[in-house]
């Protein structure tokens, strides 16, 4: 199973995703943000970073980059793609997922190992999780804090959309404890921290985040 | 030559940071007459003229990339025509 992760000007963890797919035991394609070309991969992986310096807003102009019409056109088809800190920046600017990330509430760059309740384990990303389980996979941005309408927040909640929330403490002041959403066909999910860099016991608080990786290929092969 | 001012606000129920750092900043300077503070962003757009087309090219730019609906509203003026 290939899964595609997309280079932007700026992205940082590209290669951890793309490092992190081959240790699942898939095989990472390497996409880049200026072809109209999914080379034929099953899933789409962006990744985490500075996507055009996060000028304007971040993920504002990556949205628009060549190679998002295709991830675009893909997601409504079905195919899994995950956006992983400014990934899921980039997936709430294509409008693939609702609401938005603003700056953390306290004004300053966070980096920790964040504790997270998975609160949906059937999505093509979270499928080998179980429901109510705790993982600790690192979490690290600026601009965090995911927001939208009450109503939306309802609705997200109401349908099972939250995937992943925050346990302990609230990092960015996002909603509702709020760490990571899906699409309403659970093919999309975007989240803030990085379970990509939680893979390996060498580094890193341990493996919690493999299971994401595993989960997609679970999902692509008919076995989830 | 005309110019279109775009001015990006955040909503007025969203949590602005950087508005209540600057806020934060004044009184340590000596001004205390300030209750709050908002930050945005202008955009100024330079076109060869004004006219309808244009003003609704503009808009659709303002929708479409220099505001996040979710979180900002927008409003577009016009200077110098």
């Amino acid at each position: 199973m290939k899964i595609g992760v997309v280079t932007f000007p700026g992205s940082l963890d590209d290669a951890d995703a793309r490092r992190a797919v081959g240790l699942a035991g898939g095989e990472a394609v390497a996409l880049w943000h200026g072809e109209h070309d999914l080379k034929g991969v099953d899933a789409v992986i962006l990744p985490g970073g500075f996507s055009y310096g996060d000028y304007l807003r971040c993920g504002a102009i990556a949205r628009f980059a060549p190679v998002m019409t295709e991830v675009v056109a893909a997601a409504s088809g079905g195919m899994p793609v995950l956006g992983i800190c400014n990934g899921f920046q980039i997936l709430c600017e294509s409008h693939l997922l609702p609401g938005a990330l603003i700056r953390n509430d306290h004004r300053t760059f966070i980096c920790r190992d964040q504790t997270l309740r998975v609160e949906n384990a059937g999505t093509a990303w979270t499928n080998s999780y179980e429901v109510g389980q705790e993982i600790i996979i690192p979490l690290k941005n600026g601009e965090g804090g995911f927001v939208a309408d009450a109503a939306t927040l309802d609705r997200l909640e109401g349908e099972g959309r939250v995937v992943f929330r925050y346990v302990g403490v609230n990092p960015n002041g996002s909603l509702r404890d709020i760490a990571g959403i899906t699409n309403a066909h659970g093919n999309v999910v975007g989240l803030m921290p990085h379970p990509e860099h939680a893979i390996e016991d060498l580094c890193g608080p341990g493996t919690d985040g493999l299971a994401f990786f595993t989960s997609a290929l679970a999902a692509l092969a008919g076995v989830s | 030559m005309p110019r279109v001012v775009v001015e990006v606000m955040p909503k007025p129920e969203i949590l602005d940071p950087q508005g209540k750092a600057v806020h934060g900043a004044l009184p340590r300077l000596g001004f205390d007459g300030i209750l709050d503070v908002r930050q945005g962003k202008r955009f100024e757009l330079e076109v060869d003229e004004v006219d309808d087309a244009t003003l609704a090219e503009v808009r659709e730019i303002a929708e479409t990339l220099l505001s996040n609906p979710v979180i900002e509203d927008f409003a577009v003026h016009v200077e110098g025509a």
